[in-house]
């Protein structure tokens, strides 16, 4: 079928329709397939080894014809991977390993179901056959991530079987550019990269902008600790990116686009090359595309993992081939951004929403969300969390249905403490918040922010200070080091941290902290440093007499500054039955005989904490 | 022309000029460290943030960066100005306690002490230096090494430079005398905070005085396409 199409471009939307009926012609709907995520964490969980193994049965046992196999990219449910899903019944498999194949083939052309690996909803035991009964999908608004488990993202056919490039036939021959601004200015959407800035204001900028030439480009440059949402959109969902950037270069009148990846996603940087490869040979890309007269190219730059490389100007800095830091945005990148021509930026999630909003209407997606924030948002839920994955949300919902309905709560029963939102940048929510609904004010006026929609959640035993200093430690590494609040105040506001966290907090502290943020925010040059100051702010606006129990009382309540605690052993209680013994990485607990209290050396103890999660007794006290 | 007002005056300025240049050519001061009028715009040290208003809108800009506009609000001194600057202030001042410059700078704002624990350090980072090799010299024998707060001008590699043609304008335009250079005999010695650099003089053919580094010389010599003896006389011994 490929080899035809590189001879026959498509040349007109007649010859998209057609080839795409042909498509669904040859396909039964009713063959049983076996979906398997290929995307960057059930390979990591040992997805490469189901995968061959399925290959493999399929293969030995003669079955191609009754049974498809599928590699998809990432459909969210990390924590339970490797997955597989058996279509059309859309039967969910969990934890799945190698071993676990030659049943699952043999159980599923009888139509029988693998019980043991079905997955079991902690809070009622019961067994789940179907994947979107699994609470963890069930409040779940998946427009976007949701396709990536029903196309093998290195094969464009099955982008177009789902509906795919039918926005950009729409776009090309039934709109104006300015009727397609038109549009993503009614529908709401606003950038999902960080600013928020709605993006058809953004989009008539730059199209009434000046300059010899325009440029378009994707920000994949996704570098928050804990964020893989958009690198699993391109690696999952390539097209449907290409696709929005194809409308958005058609409605602004650019003809070369840029995607900047950073380099450790091979995965994603692959998917995006077989994907732009695929569509040139379409004529879904390049010279005349469609047959509409409209020339749009794409290329790939490789960005090298700093994280200031993801603010725009940093970026675009960065394309040119220049060191990556950011200059002043006075005269916006909408005017002046790429090699000084107009240049619209819009991030992966953004633009995979752009064939959304063109195919079903302003109307039909700014019912989504809320006042000021529309469509749905994917977000990286993990750290203390059940159900560590990608979720995507309509904007509004609150923070508790998140954690709790669909992340499943905290961990060991643990009691939930703050979540930071927004990535390294954002701000520490509170329990008392957690009925906040999720959009971009709401985040805003809490003191955190949507950012690229990174989501942390932190339990009892975590400590507050400790995280500003760990997301100070990360900005302070990350920042370019060009202006000077931002370096010289990240590098204070680390000392001031670590120093309260090693029990040298000193009255002042705090406000002197309030003070050098001020200075962060008004004085940086770009994002990075008028945002660093969020956790430390939200963590004293919210979490105040923890920093005064390590100020005044040199205690970590949380138990984890290690300055500030030691571990003791109770000889009322210890048996001496020797597993701190064991567990001591260090030697530092003395094994006195049978019944007998070990003896616990301070000297030596590195206060790691493994006597004290080893005991069962509560013979280890932590002070 | 365009007309806006600074503190209350109202000035005229060129279209396309700075707020900073605005001011300055009013006499109406706003102090910066990393700006020169021989190089563009940087906004490093954002000594110079200015708020302004426009439709309304409070918001604080850097001046050097910042065009001037028609109607356009400008205060160089609010109360919020102030604090920011002098926070600033504090930082450079934990960076380099022992600057002269930095030292004087602060006290001028009202900085007396800094809340941070001392570092000794002489060079901002401002990258003047940087800045003035490549766009003015053209040579780009210097650069700014390693990001953050692990940031450093430096030659590459941390090794004698052999773009540098030894001319000196880094020091010259260094705002807190964080480069020096001296010329002790026959040679010039250029100090920078990483490394130190050394350049033979060319010697006057008639009055026999170690004048200028040779390469320099050749590096002007090829450039504006002079006769290969043109800098054989020191410019006293010229005709």
């Amino acid at each position: 079928m490929r080899k035809q199409q590189i001879l026959n471009r498509l040349s007109s939307l007649e010859e998209l329709k057609a080839i795409r009926e042909s498509l669904i012609r040859s396909r039964d709907p009713d063959k049983t397939c076996v979906v398997i995520c290929g995307g960057t964490g059930c390979l990591a969980l040992g997805a490469e080894d189901v995968i061959a193994g399925f290959r493999r049965e399929i293969q030995e046992r003669g079955l191609e014809a009754k049974v498809d196999l599928r590699i998809t990219g990432c459909p969210g449910f990390c924590e339970r991977g490797p997955l597989v899903v058996i279509k059309p019944e859309s039967i969910l498999y969990q934890q799945v390993r190698a071993e676990d194949i030659p049943e699952i083939i043999s159980e599923t052309i009888k139509g029988n179901i693998v019980d043991r690996l079905l997955y079991i909803d902690p809070n009622t035991g019961e067994k789940i056959i179907y994947e979107h009964e699994v609470p963890f999908y069930k409040k779940q608004k998946r427009l976007i991530i949701g396709d990536n488990s029903n196309i093998d993202p290195t094969m464009i056919e099955d982008y177009l079987v789902i509906g795919g490039y039918a926005a950009l036939g729409k776009a090309l021959f039934k709109m104006s550019p300015e009727q397609i601004i038109e549009e993503a200015k009614k529908s709401g959407l606003r950038g999902r990269g960080g600013g928020g800035f709605p993006v058809g204001i953004k989009w008539e900028s730059c199209r009434q902008a000046q300059g010899d030439t325009k440029y378009i480009i994707c920000n994949c440059d996704e570098g928050d600790p804990g964020a893989f949402m958009d690198r699993s959109l391109m690696e999952g969902n390539p097209h449907s990116v290409l696709e929005g950037m194809i409308i958005g270069a058609y409605a602004i009148g650019g003809h070369q686009g840029y995607i900047y990846i950073r380099n450790e996603y091979p995965l994603a940087v692959r998917n995006a090359q077989i994907a732009i490869k695929q569509a040139e040979e379409y004529g879904l890309l390049g010279k005349n595309i469609l047959g509409s007269q409209f020339d749009f190219n794409i290329k790939i730059s490789r960005g090298g993992g700093a994280f200031v490389c993801g603010e725009s100007t940093a970026l675009m800095a960065s394309l040119e081939g220049k060191v990556g830091e950011p200059r002043a945005k006075y005269v916006h990148t909408v005017e002046k951004g790429l090699w000084e021509q107009p240049t619209n930026l819009n991030n992966v999630e953004t633009w995979a929403n752009v064939p959304l909003i063109i195919k079903n209407g302003a109307d039909w997606y700014s019912r989504i969300g809320t006042e000021g924030s529309k469509g749905t948002k994917i977000f990286s839920l993990v750290g203390k969390i059940n159900n560590t994955g990608l979720v995507e949300v309509p904007m509004g919902i609150n923070l508790k249905d998140i954690i709790y309905d669909i992340g499943g709560g905290i961990p060991g029963g643990k009691k939930f403490k703050a979540v930071q939102t927004g990535g390294p940048s954002g701000g520490c929510i509170p329990e008392s918040l957690l009925n906040l609904p999720v959009d971009f004010d709401e985040l805003n006026k809490a003191g955190s922010m949507m950012g690229s929609g990174g989501m942390i959640v932190m339990d009892e035993n975590t400590c507050m200070v400790d995280v500003a200093k760990y997301f100070i430690g990360f900005l302070e590494g990350e920042s370019c080091g060009k202006c000077v609040p931002c370096r010289e105040g990240l590098k204070r506001m680390g000392e001031i941290l670590t120093d309260i966290t090693e029990g040298k907090g000193k009255d002042g502290d705090m406000e002197l902290l309030e003070r050098l943020s001020a200075t962060l925010i008004d004085g940086s040059l770009c994002a990075l440093g008028t945002a660093a100051p969020n956790p430390v702010l939200t963590t004293i606006r919210y979490f105040r007499d923890e920093y005064e129990a390590h100020i005044k009382d040199k205690r970590c309540p949380a138990g984890v500054c290690k300055e500030l605690i030691a571990y003791l052993i109770d000889e009322e209680k210890c048996p001496g039955c020797g597993l701190c013994v064991k567990a001591c990485p260090v030697e530092a607990i003395t094994f006195m005989g049978k019944k007998k209290p070990v003896v616990l050396d301070q000297e030596k103890c590195i206060k790691c904490g493994s006597c004290y999660d080893v005991c069962e007794l509560d013979a280890v006290i932590r002070k | 022309m365009v007309t806006l007002t600074i503190d209350g005056r109202e000035v005229q300025a060129e279209e396309g000029v700075t707020v900073l240049e605005a001011a300055r050519e009013n006499n109406i001061y706003i102090p910066s460290l990393c700006y020169h009028e021989e190089v563009a715009p940087y906004g490093a040290c954002r000594l110079c943030l200015v708020e302004i208003a426009k439709n309304g809108r409070q918001r604080l800009v850097t001046s050097c960066l910042y065009q001037v506009e028609e109607g356009l609000i400008v205060k160089t001194n609010s109360e919020r100005i102030i604090d920011n600057r002098r926070m600033i202030m504090e930082l450079l001042l934990a960076r380099c306690p022992n600057n002269k410059v930095i030292q004087d700078l602060a006290k001028q704002l009202g900085v007396e002490k800094t809340s941070f624990k001392l570092e000794d350090n002489q060079c901002i980072l401002c990258a003047l230096c940087v800045r003035v090799c490549q766009e003015v010299v053209g040579v780009s024998a210097i650069s700014l090494v390693n990001r953050g707060v692990d940031r450093q001008m430096a030659t590459p590699f941390y090794e004698h430079s052999e773009a540098c043609i030894g001319c000196g304008s880094c020091a010259y335009v260094c705002p807190t005398d964080a480069i020096n250079f001296e010329d002790v005999g026959d040679t010039r010695i250029i100090t920078m905070p990483n490394s130190k650099l050394e350049f033979k003089l060319k010697k006057c053919k008639t009055c026999g005085k170690y004048w200028a580094p040779e390469r320099q010389l050749d590096y002007i010599i090829k450039k504006v396409n002079l006769a290969s003896d043109a800098f054989d006389n020191c410019p006293d011994c010229r005709d």
